[in-house]
């Protein structure tokens, strides 16, 4: 299981109770204490969190309509019903968004996740000479913003400018990073090499919680590096990699900063490249709140099924 | 570096294993050990090379980086370079480099303390609606954060705080991550023995939490605060939309709105390398330093269920 549903478990473990003969005063202090604990969290949770969303699905079922030409006679909003998410699903360009993520998230995250756990695998082998410089190596670039990140490589794809592009081309490639059919890719790499580090980190962590009796066993029992890592290893690091896969689908649908940064660089990006990037450019370019709301809800709903049928098809393998 | 510390003892105790039943594989043969090493090294390369890039072209000039092979020097010009970024329009780079700071420490800290405060309750108390608290917080670390940037954005707008500190701050003082691992954290700690003995020598529920509880959490409070941290620091989508003033824009927007220009100006070209260099710089050292609380903080996370 993932490790968001552990602790459900956990908590009905509930705690030895407190001692049951006490003054009245203090028992009130009991009752009371929790909620003054959680009472700043809570309040900010509902206002930053709760309140966004349910202010968005209600959002994405008004229309608001401006009186006179620029709306100088007053602004009504009504009940539009499933209006705007008739308008969002009825666009082409952000229902061809859709796909294009769906495609990367299918590409893009089994790459990263098996490249992630071979690497992984191979720092904790006993094979790997200076495991604690790789592993710092691997796991800088996530200091390194989104943003700052696409900047980065936006001028490593830049044909005229790239080192790199130049060196294939001295070698008689003609590599074009930017074109409509492989800046998608190139998107991937960005994202790529800015999280796998961090995955890595999460697999290796439960790596390290394998207790050294399982590999004394496996070896009594003759198992090879490669027997090890397929029947002992990889069973056993299963949750860490399931977390990783569902939080890399979720960044899959939330993909902004990346296109919108290569957009300076790639014709082929336009302001509805991704479906965040679509809902962004709705509210700021068209002034559309409604089908932006409706497009966020969306792409919220599709992270939260994604993620859902993920985690089904995982735990249905295990029974 | 205290950080190999854990993996030696793990090599030594496998080394131990082996040495045992069999005599003959030891240790893993040369041949295998240089394959091996030569695949992780050349995946450091791919992670390398972009970072070993930007410090080339930050201390290029406009017209070296055009003309000049982008992998060596030539005419090292760095200092320069990076004193320009500093000098452009009054410094509005350390300007943006001190928003930064604030956003991601200032929203850090609170966060850190908020969530600290919310999880020790749900740890230590048993109360009505306790598991409805934590299933709702619980929701929250699934909800993708750019779905709520934009009703944020709404939201503020009306109350008036979008444009101001507060609007990108607000909203990075809540971390349901930090929350979850507190909680189970503060249920691994913290003894219901102590606080109970805190109790009897008359201290209030409050000033427990405040002496005992804090204390015996700051392992995992340092992890929430790196995560909160550098999930601020590179959040880039809710400044952007929040803010209008380029006087309150952290280091990314700001970054983003030099590389915009490059198109009509090529000296931001310059500006731009050097700029990202001196963003960069700071945050990989400290990633690279604190790897060890990462890991300490994540096996929390991940393993523990």
């Amino acid at each position: 299981m993932s490790a968001p549903a552990a602790p459900a478990a956990r908590s009905t473990g509930a705690r030895p109770a407190v001692s049951r003969r006490r003054p009245a005063r203090a028992d009130h202090a009991q009752r009371r204490a929790p909620w003054l604990l959680l009472a700043p969290f809570l309040v900010l949770f509902a206002l930053t969190f709760v309140l966004p969303i349910v202010y968005a699905v209600g959002q994405s079922f008004t229309r608001v309509e401006r009186q006179g030409l620029f709306g100088e006679d007053g602004i009504t909003s009504r009940f539009a019903g499933l209006d705007n998410y008739e308008r969002a699903l009825g666009d082409p360009a952000f229902v061809d968004s859709i796909w294009r993520v769906l495609l990367f998230g299918v590409v893009q995250v089994p790459v990263m996740i098996v490249a992630v756990t071979i690497l992984a695998l191979l720092l904790e082998s006993a094979s790997a000479k200076w495991p604690a410089f790789f592993r710092a190596a691997y796991f800088a670039p996530y200091g390194i913003p989104g943003v700052i990140a696409s900047i980065l490589w936006s001028f490593l794809y830049l044909p005229g400018f790239s080192p790199i592009v130049a060196g294939l081309q001295a070698l008689g490639f003609a590599p074009d990073f930017l074109g409509p059919q492989t800046v998608l890719w190139s998107i991937a790499n960005i994202v790529t090499w800015s999280y796998a580090g961090y995955n890595m980190l999460i697999v290796i962590a439960q790596l390290k919680a394998i207790p050294g009796e399982v590999y004394e066993a496996a070896k009594v029992d003759g198992a090879g590096p490669f027997r090890l890592a397929w029947s002992v290893q990889l069973p056993l690091i299963r949750p860490a990699l399931v977390l990783t896969t569902v939080f890399s689908i979720i960044g899959t649908l939330q993909l902004f900063a990346e296109p919108q940064v290569m957009r300076a660089v790639s014709p082929a990006i336009d302001v509805k490249y991704t479906p965040n990037f679509a809902a962004y450019s709705s509210a700021f370019s068209y002034n559309d709140y409604g089908v932006a709301a409706a497009q966020a809800v969306v792409i919220a709903l599709a992270a939260f099924v994604l993620s859902f049928v993920f985690l089904r098809l995982v735990s249905r393998r295990d029974s | 570096m205290t950080a190999v510390r854990p993996e030696e003892d793990r090599l030594a105790t496998i080394g131990a294993v082996q040495r045992t039943p069999q005599r003959g594989a030891t240790r893993p043969p040369a041949a295998r050990t240089i394959i091996v090493t030569a695949v992780l090294a050349l995946v450091a390369v791919y992670f390398l090379v972009p970072v070993y890039w930007v410090v080339v072209a930050a201390s290029k000039s406009t017209e070296d980086l055009f003309t000049t092979n982008g992998f060596w020097f030539a005419g090292f010009q760095l200092f320069e370079n990076v004193g320009q970024v500093f000098a452009f329009d009054d410094g509005i780079f350390v300007r943006w480099f001190f928003n930064s700071l604030l956003y991601a420490g200032g929203g850090a800290l609170v966060a850190t303390y908020l969530a600290a405060a919310g999880g020790y309750a749900l740890a230590v108390y048993d109360f009505k609606g306790r598991d409805l608290v934590f299933g709702l917080i619980l929701g929250g670390v699934l909800v993708p954060g750019t779905a709520t940037a934009l009703p944020l954005f709404l939201m503020f707008s009306n109350l008036g705080l979008t444009d101001s500190y507060l609007g990108v701050l607000l909203p990075s003082f809540v971390s349901p991550f930090g929350f979850f691992l507190c909680r189970i954290f503060a249920g691994a700690v913290v003894p219901a023995s102590l606080v109970e003995s805190a109790r009897l020598d008359g201290a209030g529920e409050l000033r427990i939490f405040h002496t005992f509880g804090l204390r015996m959490m700051v392992p995992a409070l340092v992890t929430v605060f790196l995560f909160q941290f550098v999930g601020i620091w590179n959040n880039y989508l809710l400044p952007l939309i929040m803010l209008a003033d380029e006087q309150l824009y952290p280091i990314t927007v700001g970054l983003v709105n030099w590389r915009a220009q490059t198109d009509r100006l090529p000296e931001f070209y310059e500006l731009t390398t050097a700029g990202v260099l001196v963003s960069v710089v700071p945050l990989v050292v400290l990633m690279v330093v604190l790897q060890r609380f990462w890991r300490g903080g994540l096996t929390e996370g991940s393993v523990k269920g």
